[in-house]
């Protein structure tokens, strides 16, 4: 299990097209990962598209990310990662 | 590891060609994706023959995933897998879901490997959202 917590700074918020480079990220790990804006969850399954467009999570949130499984550590980086450099460098 | 095909079927050609843009934009290159949209004459419709070449213009072997807008898309698309090869009939489905949106949650979930069941139920559950 690893967890982080890292600001978005994308100004539109978590819409359409972050989300989607988001997920796509997710899913180059086998781990399971969530995501929550608030650390009492709900925890939204990152490799669900619609589930996080649904969280409407505006810029400046504090997003909560967890992983459980063989490359958790892996998949926290990169998704802090992606999060702070505001959805660029995500996979193609 | 082969990836789920996505097929655009829309009435009009701009609509459809839109969606496909978004798809592209927004999921990338890497999986097999097409669009038809208009009647032969150049009108709003759509055609079974259209639907057919988008079919086999984005085929793969993990199946083809066909997101259609109004009545009569669905009603072609369903002659177009009928007129297909047999071989391939049971790997062509038209998913219940909103033609861009579905289009876009269908190419995630096929970019990332799923199967076609999983692609089309990824689909639907636009449906079932708030």
């Amino acid at each position: 299990m690893a967890d982080a917590q890292v600001l978005l700074v994308h100004a539109a918020g978590l819409h359409a097209r972050p989300v989607v480079t988001l997920t796509k990220l997710a899913r180059t790990f086998a781990s399971r990962i969530h995501i929550a804006a608030n650390q009492q969850g709900p925890w939204i399954d990152a490799k669900s598209v619609v589930k996080l467009m649904n969280m409407k999570t505006p810029t400046n949130t504090h997003l909560f990310i967890r992983a459980e499984g063989a490359d958790a550590d892996a998949a926290v980086a990169a998704l802090v990662t992606l999060v702070s450099n505001d959805f660029l460098g995500g996979p193609e | 590891m082969s990836n789920v095909g996505i097929v655009i079927v829309s009435h009009s050609p701009d609509v459809a060609k839109g969606a496909a843009d978004m798809v592209r934009q927004m999921v990338g290159q890497g999986i097999p994706l097409a669009w038809t949209g208009g009647s032969p004459a150049g009108g709003l419709g759509t055609s079974v023959e259209g639907i057919l070449g988008a079919i086999d213009a984005a085929w793969s072997d993990a199946g083809v995933a066909i997101l259609v807008d109004l009545g009569g898309a669905e009603t072609n698309s369903e002659m177009a897998i009928e007129m297909l090869d047999p071989a391939r009939q049971g790997k062509v489905v038209i998913c219940n879901a909103p033609v861009v949106e579905g289009a876009v949650m269908a190419a995630t979930e096929a970019w990332g490997g799923s199967d076609l069941a999983t692609v089309k139920r990824t689909a639907e559950e636009l449906n079932h959202e708030d």
